[in-house]
């Protein structure tokens, strides 16, 4: 047993070289970028060094309606999504006959292309000079609308955004509470039954906190992955989200690299790194908040 | 105690929720397949009949194939359908070698520094794709890797995650495999390759999986990287398809697009269904 | 503990088993007939006795328990708490106390917690307040002397205390009747053995009538009142320990009893007389002629010179009291016949011993099917 190695390190080589070039060399790169002032990308100069970046970022309407659009999603389809996940799971638990074709169901847009999927939602709510669409329909019975959720007002909008994200979401986290929900040994079921105890209180006392790590997972990657939402918008609304008032801060961020308006790094760097400090504000509270109420 | 109404009582309560179980699994169910079947149902419509349909019609009687054809004729579909199945295996590839090289070093070999490599290398996880794109976009760029398969892969080889996972596995088979296999005269590479890689196969065939899956659906690095339609994937040539294809109104040849691109997955996924979601229950995140 | 017993509505009660059968569907293809887990189940469990539910793995004693929960419900068949037919009430109404295998705490409450769970559970005019509800976790506690452990989590215990911890909360809510599921199993054997005192003294204290189930045939036979002998699903015998010792209505019940186990022989019954071998060992008057088995208690054998079994000698264990005589005889079905003789009595060194058999430790089985031929 050799104590030392050193062909190790030739084993390692490949994966140092992919993430020096493209993980750890960016990180490095994205602050510097952000904070040169008047980058120009063509002649990779810059006037000096600063915060005006940051400053012009928070200033831009843009980036404050992708704020705004983003916080909205996050506090409307995290809960949303995680409770509904819930509710389906305890039901899925709950039953034996059908649950397999139930489960093989709730996984299908997992393994669907956001886009091309997007684009189903999209003539499904859209409103053209031809048809109202589905939706539409739908609310006409009940004698409301018509409303054009894809081009209308803006809750409008916001609505079918949010229930298609809850849409790509839920496959996960249904499938990651069912494996909790089944882990959790049946005896401690048996022995509240024996004592009489009612099913809420089951839930409450019980599985809750049974399944309380991995709850707290899903909340924790569901604030993470909804602060970085951005295919979903696209699906649905175009590739021009400024336009449609829709964009979220990861879609301001390749707006402002790469899009209609784009080829400024530096401000592209600025708001990547706001967002990066949103995600990592909120997560850590996340963490402060499970250390009381997550059983492990 | 009257025994009789109690245990009647619990019996309606016990069908009662039951009832409402199914009915809200069903609704759920429901939801998620009416996409689809919406998708498929108007890729068959006809392009005159869907645009004359005020009242969008939840059947067709006259089903035809003409939007298949056109999808795959006015379009360059086939292209996008290539070009994301070379950078899908390549990248896999690619990623399974470096991936399995790496976790065997973390696991199995013993080098100066290997700890403190592991522990810089854990703390790269936190590392958020959206703050290094920015900087890769910049490299690919001056690299004049645009519009290259070469400037797709890159970026896209190599997950901390999945390396760690890996490096889990490997790390639970015991020492004296190792040892004996050395005893015999075994090579380090030929032990890896005939003793870890069939031992840890779950996991692997985990990782192939998540990383086919993430592939195929990426979008956001090869919007950037490309613009030319000749290396368009398929998430970009929807949204291509969306905006430029067919003339803006023809609903019906975009769903048959939108089949064609959904059905590969799909049918990986009927055929591995228990593996699928074992694996992205360990370790998979959309995203 | 007379608190506890007082408020209870109507002390201890008999628990009636009446023809109890229980099946399972098949689960594998390759035997597409039902499981029998318990079959024809009668017996009468008289109030206030500790009930000893014994048998080797998968013999349904562990269904039977589940059954008399409530968890399971029979296929056929009633039970009855003292007059009260509750076969068709489910677990939550029967108001039993049941200790699992794996104790089934809740990692995630404290002991208090724990135990003042079943109370909590009360709605209406049957809830206690909080402080009654303390009082009464405090008083069960007692009983399982466990009082100092209180707010510790079930994961900061050690096996025998997690134990008690799953009987006091057996116990709080006042139970018609408590059932205990393997109770010592994941003990260590020092701790079995204290803890099975512990469960004596806590039924005795408490009057509960009490059904415990266990593979241990010692445990079984040194804490219950009566034992029930169970295999494949189908009651072998019943009765008081040492009854059932002393008298085993089939080559099951005896060789599943007793440590040494019993020895058994292939044998023969010629003109009254049991032979082993070409060996006249007993008479045993009123038994016809036939081929049988017999078995004999390790205690059943005087040494003697003249014994009428001639075993060949293998060694001697010393063991205080008394010693163990390892001896082989070809007729054995066990590989080695252990004797225990006292201590006293010295065994001459040779090749051979030999044996004269008590005829109150012999007992005949039938070798079609293991039934008992009384002499």
């Amino acid at each position: 047993m050799e104590k030392n190695n050193p062909k190790g390190w030739l084993y390692l080589l490949p994966a140092a070289v992919f993430l020096g070039f493209f993980l750890v060399y960016p990180l490095i790169d994205v602050l510097i970028y952000s904070l040169e002032e008047g980058f120009n990308f063509a002649s990779q100069t810059y006037r000096g060094v600063g915060g005006y970046n940051y400053a012009y970022v928070l200033h831009d309407p843009y980036f404050l309606q992708a704020l705004k659009n983003t916080f909205i999603l996050v506090i409307i389809t995290v809960p949303l999504s995680t409770g509904l996940a819930l509710l389906i799971s305890v039901g899925l638990s709950s039953i034996r006959k059908l649950r397999e074709l139930y489960q093989t169901i709730y996984f299908l847009p997992y393994v669907t292309n956001t886009l091309a999927v997007g684009l189903v939602f999209m003539i499904l709510f859209k409103q053209t000079p031809y048809t109202d669409g589905l939706a539409n329909l739908v609310l006409s019975w009940f004698g409301a609308g018509p409303v054009d959720f894809i081009g209308g007002p803006y809750w409008a909008k916001m609505f079918v955004l949010c229930f298609y994200t809850v849409w790509v979401v839920l496959p996960f986290k249904i499938l990651i509470l069912t494996s909790a929900l089944a882990s959790v040994d049946q005896t401690y079921y048996n022995a509240a039954k024996v004592d009489g105890t009612s099913r809420l209180r089951v839930f409450t006392r019980i599985t809750l906190p049974m399944i309380s790590p991995s709850l707290f997972y899903l909340v924790i990657t569901g604030f993470i992955g909804a602060f970085k939402a951005y295919s979903d918008a696209v699906a649905l609304f175009g590739t021009d989200l400024n336009a449609s008032e829709m964009n979220t801060i990861v879609g301001y961020i390749y707006d402002m690299l790469y899009g209609d308006s784009g080829g400024y790094p530096s401000y592209a760097s600025a708001a990547a790194i706001l967002l990066f400090a949103i995600v990592l504000t909120i997560t850590c509270i996340n963490l402060l908040v499970s250390k009381k109420h997550v059983h492990y | 105690m009257d025994y009789e109404k109690i245990e009647k009582a619990d019996a309606r309560r016990a069908a009662v929720r039951k009832a409402l179980t199914y009915l809200l699994l069903s609704v759920w169910a429901l939801a998620v397949l009416f996409p689809f079947y919406w998708m498929v149902l108007t890729s068959v419509k006809g392009y005159g009949a869907y645009n004359s349909e005020w009242i969008p019609q939840l059947y067709t009687l006259s089903p035809t194939l003409e939007n298949y054809t056109q999808a795959f004729t006015q379009v360059p579909l086939a292209g996008y359908f290539v070009n994301t199945i070379i950078f899908t295996l390549a990248t896999t590839a690619l990623m399974l070698i470096v991936t399995v090289l790496a976790a065997f070093a973390f696991a199995r070999l013993n080098f100066r520094g290997r700890d403190l490599a592991f522990t810089l290398f854990l703390s790269l996880m936190m590392i958020p794709t959206e703050l290094v794109v920015i900087t890769n976009f910049v490299t690919i760029t001056n690299w004049d890797l645009r519009n290259t398969f070469l400037g797709l892969i890159l970026p896209s080889v190599t997950s901390v995650f999945y390396i760690y996972l890996l490096k889990e596995n490997f790390a639970q088979i015991p020492d004296e495999l190792y040892y004996a296999a050395k005893v015999d005269g075994t090579s380090d590479l030929k032990y890896l390759w005939k003793v870890l890689i069939p031992i840890c196969r779950p996991t692997i065939i985990t990782i192939t999986i998540l990383k086919v899956i993430e592939c195929w659906n990426s979008y956001i690095w090869p919007r950037l990287i490309t613009d030319d339609q000749a290396y368009f994937l398929v998430s970009n040539g929807i949204q291509e398809i969306r905006e430029n294809g067919f003339g803006r109104e023809n609903i019906p040849a975009m769903m048959a697009a939108v089949v064609v691109i959904s059905l590969p997955l799909i049918v990986l996924f009927l055929i591995f269904r228990r593996k699928i979601m074992a694996g992205v229950s360990r370790g998979g995140v959309k995203g | 503990m007379k608190a506890i017993l007082s408020e209870r509505n109507g002390i201890a009660m008999k628990v009636t088993l009446q023809h109890l059968t229980k099946t399972f569907p098949s689960r594998s293809k390759k035997q597409p007939e039902d499981v029998v887990a318990v079959q024809d189940f009668s017996f009468e469990i008289p109030d206030g006795k500790l009930i000893g539910l014994l048998g080797p793995s998968g013999c349904g004693k562990s269904t039977t328990l589940n059954l008399l929960s409530g968890l399971l419900k029979p296929t056929s068949g009633r039970i009855f708490f003292g007059e009260d037919d509750v076969t068709d009430l489910p677990a939550e109404h029967r108001g039993v106390g049941l200790v699992f295998q794996n104790y089934a705490l809740y990692p995630h409450l404290t002991v208090k917690q724990n135990i003042t769970f079943p109370l909590e559970n009360r709605k209406g005019k049957d809830r206690l307040t909080k402080q009654q509800m303390a009082e009464k976790a405090m008083e069960a506690a007692k009983l399982v002397q466990i009082e100092g452990l209180m707010d510790r989590k079930p994961s900061e215990l050690s096996g025998g205390q997690q134990q008690r911890v799953a009987i006091a909360r057996a116990l709080v809510k006042m139970p018609r009747i408590l059932l205990l599921d393997e109770p010592l199993s994941n003990l260590d054997a020092r701790l079995r053995l204290q803890t099975r005192e512990e469960i004596r003294r806590i039924q005795r204290s408490t009057g509960i009538t009490t059904v415990f189930v266990t593979h241990d045939q010692e445990e079984a036979m040194s804490i219950s009142d009566l034992i029930v002998v169970m295999k494949d699903g189908i009651v072998q015998q019943a009765g008081k320990p040492q009854e059932v010792y002393d008298s085993p209505a089939n080559l099951f019940v005896a060789k599943f009893l007793g440590n040494p186990p019993i020895n058994v022989f292939d044998a023969q019954v010629r003109s009254q007389t049991l032979y082993i071998g070409d060996e006249a060992v007993l008479p045993v008057p009123g038994v016809s002629d036939q081929l049988v088995t017999a078995a004999v208690r390790p205690e059943g054998f005087i040494l003697s010179e003249q014994g009428a079994l001639t075993c060949n000698l293998s060694g001697v264990e010393v063991m205080g009291r008394d010693i163990s005589v390892v001896s082989t005889h070809p007729n054995s079905q066990n590989l080695t016949i252990r004797s225990i003789i006292s201590a006293e009595t010295g065994v001459a060194p040779g090749k051979t011993v030999r044996f004269d058999l008590k005829p109150a430790k012999v007992f005949l089985f039938s070798r079609d099917d293991g039934t008992r031929i009384s002499f």
